[in-house]
């Protein structure tokens, strides 16, 4: 068949050919998820096996360089857990009190210097968040509360002020998203303007809200090397109250130590924390989805 | 002013506390890292080699520059001609549709560590790869391309269903219609989402450093290894020899970020003006 | 004297998944004549004018039986959809010029159907836009966006982008509803004088305006057509009551 013609059949076909073109580009997000898990739980999978899943999920010891070595990840996994929830306790009220106040009482003025600002701080490197912790959170932890500043405690408002910025954002348009009729309906009734916002406003956007602290805290539990640059990443089983002391996260294990792992089951055992790490992601995901379609946000 | 009641007071004041401290925040890493690095800003930061006694960024900046490029010529056209078929040519609610947007939601909720995982050990150990701009980009740009869908379908569902009809009452095919009429109206919204992108890929480093690698020189084919900003700064910092270019190297980032922003919101204004 | 039919629809029943939108359309369209579609809102007018340039298949879980001919030929059978479009021309309820200048709009059309030649398009866009009655307001500012021409300079813009493709009907969508009055004058003046080409159908809102314009009217109410016929006969003696009751003004 001469070139002639082969452009004469494409040009004749060209909606069918591109409409295919266009529905295969489309399944390419779905080849990459279909990837994404073969290629972790086809890895990950057999080391956890290996290691015996039990063992590996509430194994304290972390040791890949003893004979035999052991893969305990419970260390971690309670770690992402402390600086996680450190990051809400320090992240998530003042992130909705902020998003009420864009929402309700910022004066407009106001508003088009705050709007960027926050926008700005969504955008910002998290090296950049590591860096500034290393070298301002780590001195004021380690001088006002003692330890050497690598700890539970830094992690956690690193991560809290990281996590700022997507719950007021989310939560700011949720709040916007309340009809005025309702506000308009407290406020006739004789209610204050911060009593209608707080307690007719705000539940009314609850389940958005809700929704934005759960995306906050898939990104702390996902985050990587801000945590990494300050939580000192010992793997090591930590009770509450040393939150002075440093923690290693599931995903600061697998930064550490992907890049010179041991032979044998070291490297898979790392790709099996990330398999942990993911299905963890996956589940708050799916919650996050939940509340999404409840509140259409 | 009338005084207010106590429950009143108490929240008042909690909503300026919060927003004190988000603006705090935002002073804080802003006004230090600006603060501390520009003045450590110089020419010998941008020579063309990056050494051990003087660690230029310069090698960095490029290799940022081709992975963006790289990324951006895989995810691009893919994100596009995704959010054209769902928006355009896929029945609404069908289940190709549904799996999709399921798919690209779980993308952009993967953490970047595991795209890093993901990418060692698909692209540097299963394909053979090893760590290259190849790796680097195809994971940067997985990891990109549920921003660019989103950003095109969001911009496609804005265009007024008016222009399509007039192009169909015309006679026009579907693809004429998208192609001339509908894209160029959409254009802002796509570029918008375009740039959000390439911060996301400037302000990278887990994803990178296992797919790129992170030696500090400018790759030199596709199945080269190198660095980006970011992983250079990450290295700085972990470093700690060279605190002055390491205040230098974060305020140089942050400024590419607030201009990539900048440019970003002014072209999103754009849109809404239009 | 009898007209030609250029439209004859036969038993069409058009449903919107599960809600039928017309039920039993029979009727003939003469050509080069006016006809009206009147009615209240939600009475299938629009969907009607719609499925004669198949315009409904757009819309998903839109069904239609029965046959429309044009020119004695199915629309619904072995025809190529966009050159049914392009020989039945549509002008729509809002003025929705393309966002791009004033010439490029006109030229779209032509530009679709595979003129290339400048001096082709040159031509095509002037005789268009002068047949539109608007080429003396433009014809200094064909480069500018089309947007920033008024309302009623926007719709006779889009009867120009119509009529670049040389159709043979005109299907017309509440065209004056979005207009000011003198806009509206301005175009039903136009659309009479456009009667001697072109075959027009019009669905409007306006009884004055379809007494005005029309040769024939068609009265619907939900979905059916009610009564059709003259438009002198129609709006001075209506046989069918809910017809007079429209027409009247005591409707509902």
């Amino acid at each position: 068949m001469g070139i002639r013609s082969l452009i004469s059949l494409i040009r004749r076909n060209k909606e069918r050919i591109a409409k295919h073109l266009f529905a295969l580009s489309a399944s390419a997000a779905i080849a990459a998820v279909g990837l994404i898990c073969v290629f972790l739980f086809m890895q990950g999978l057999p080391a956890m096996w290996d290691i015996g899943i039990f063992n590996f999920l509430t194994g304290t010891d972390w040791q890949p360089d003893w004979t035999p070595p052991r893969f305990g990840i419970l260390p971690m996994i309670v770690g992402s857990l402390y600086v996680t929830a450190g990051a809400i306790l320090f992240g998530v009220p003042t992130g909705i009190f902020a998003a009420v106040f864009m929402a309700k009482f910022c004066p407009a003025p106001l508003y088009k210097i705050l709007k960027p600002a926050i926008n700005l701080l969504a955008g910002i490197p998290s090296v950049v968040y590591g860096y500034f912790g290393m070298v301002v959170l780590v001195p004021f932890v380690r001088e006002n509360f003692g330890g050497n500043g690598n700890s539970i405690l830094t992690a956690s408002i690193l991560l809290g002020m990281m996590i700022l910025p997507t719950i007021i954002t989310i939560s700011e348009s949720a709040i916007r998203a309340v009809p005025g009729e309702i506000y308009d309906g407290a406020v006739a009734l004789g209610a204050s303007h911060e009593h209608a916002t707080f307690r007719v406003i705000l539940p009314a956007a609850k389940s958005g809200v809700m929704a934005s602290v759960i995306l906050g805290i898939g990104r702390a539990v996902g985050e990587t090397m801000a945590v990494r640059m300050v939580a000192g990443n010992q793997a090591v089983l930590r009770m509450p109250h040393e939150f002075i002391r440093g923690v290693r996260t599931l995903t600061a294990n697998i930064v550490l130590e992907l890049g010179y792992a041991y032979p044998g089951d070291h490297r898979p055992a790392l790709i099996a924390t990330g398999v942990v790490l993911f299905v963890f992601v996956m589940l708050i995901n799916t919650l996050f989805a939940i509340l999404k379609k409840k509140e259409g946000v | 002013m009338k005084r207010k009641k106590p429950f009143d007071f108490i929240f008042f004041l909690l909503t300026w506390l919060s927003i004190g401290v988000t603006v705090a925040v935002f002073t804080l890493v802003v006004g230090y890292v600006l603060i501390n690095g520009v003045p450590y800003i110089s020419p010998s930061l941008f020579a063309l080699e990056s050494t051990a006694l003087n660690p230029s960024l310069f090698p960095a900046l490029m290799g940022t520059l081709m992975i963006v490029g790289l990324s951006l010529i895989l995810a691009v056209p893919l994100g596009i001609f995704s959010a054209i078929y769902l928006v355009e040519y896929a029945r609404r609610g069908s289940r190709f549709v549904k799996i999709v947007r399921l798919t690209t939601e779980t993308l952009a909720g993967i953490p970047s560590i595991v795209y890093g995982l993901f990418g060692f050990i698909f692209f540097g150990v299963f394909l053979g790869w090893g760590l290259s701009l190849m790796s680097g980009a195809f994971t940067v740009s997985i990891m990109i391309l549920p921003l660019i869908m989103r950003a095109t379908e969001e911009s496609l569902r804005a265009v007024p269903d008016t222009y399509r009809e007039g192009s169909f009452g015309l006679g026009a095919g579907r693809l004429r219609t998208v192609v001339r009429i509908v894209l160029p109206a959409a254009t802002p919204g796509i570029l918008a989402g375009i740039i959000l992108a390439i911060g996301r890929i400037i302000g990278e480093t887990a994803a990178i450093i296992f797919t790129l690698g992170n030696v500090a020189r400018m790759p030199n084919n596709l199945f080269d290894s190198g660095r980006t900003l970011s992983a250079h700064m990450y290295t700085l910092a972990n470093e700690g020899t060279h605190p002055g270019e390491a205040h230098a190297t974060a305020a140089v980032l942050l400024l590419v970020v607030i201009l990539i922003n900048a440019l970003s919101s002014w072209i999103a204004r754009f849109v809404k003006a239009s | 004297m009898e007209k030609v039919s250029k439209f004859s629809l036969k038993d069409v029943n058009l449903w919107y998944s599960d809600f039928q939108a017309l039920k039993n359309i029979n009727m003939e369209i003469p050509a080069n004549f006016i006809t009206a579609f009147i009615g209240p809102s939600g009475c299938g007018k629009s969907t009607l004018i719609k499925s004669l340039n198949r315009m409904n298949d757009l819309i998903e879980g839109c069904r239609i039986t029965g046959d429309i001919l044009l020119d004695n030929e199915s629309i619904h059978g072995n025809i190529d959809v966009n050159m049914l479009r392009k020989r039945v021309g549509m002008v729509f309820q809002k003025p929705n010029p393309f966002p791009m200048s004033v010439f490029d709009n006109v030229a779209y059309g032509p530009r679709t159907h595979g003129i290339k030649s400048k001096f082709r398009l040159n031509e095509i866009v002037e005789k268009s836009l002068c047949d539109a009655a608007i080429w003396d307001e433009v014809k200094d500012r064909l480069k500018k966006s089309a947007l920033s021409l008024s309302g009623g300079q926007q719709q006779r813009l889009c009867i120009a982008r119509a009529l670049s493709v040389q159709p043979d009907v005109l299907l017309m969508d509440e065209p004056t509803s979005a207009l000011d009055p003198i806009s509206t004058a301005k175009i039903e003046e136009l659309v009479i004088k456009l009667k001697d080409s072109y075959t027009i159908v019009i669905v409007t809102h306006n009884m004055q305006q379809a007494t005005r314009i029309s040769d024939r009217t068609g009265f619907f109410l939900l979905g059916e057509l009610v009564e059709y016929g003259k438009t002198e006969r129609i709006f001075s003696v209506p046989k069918d009551k809910r017809c007079e009751d429209y027409i009247t003004g005591r409707f509902g």
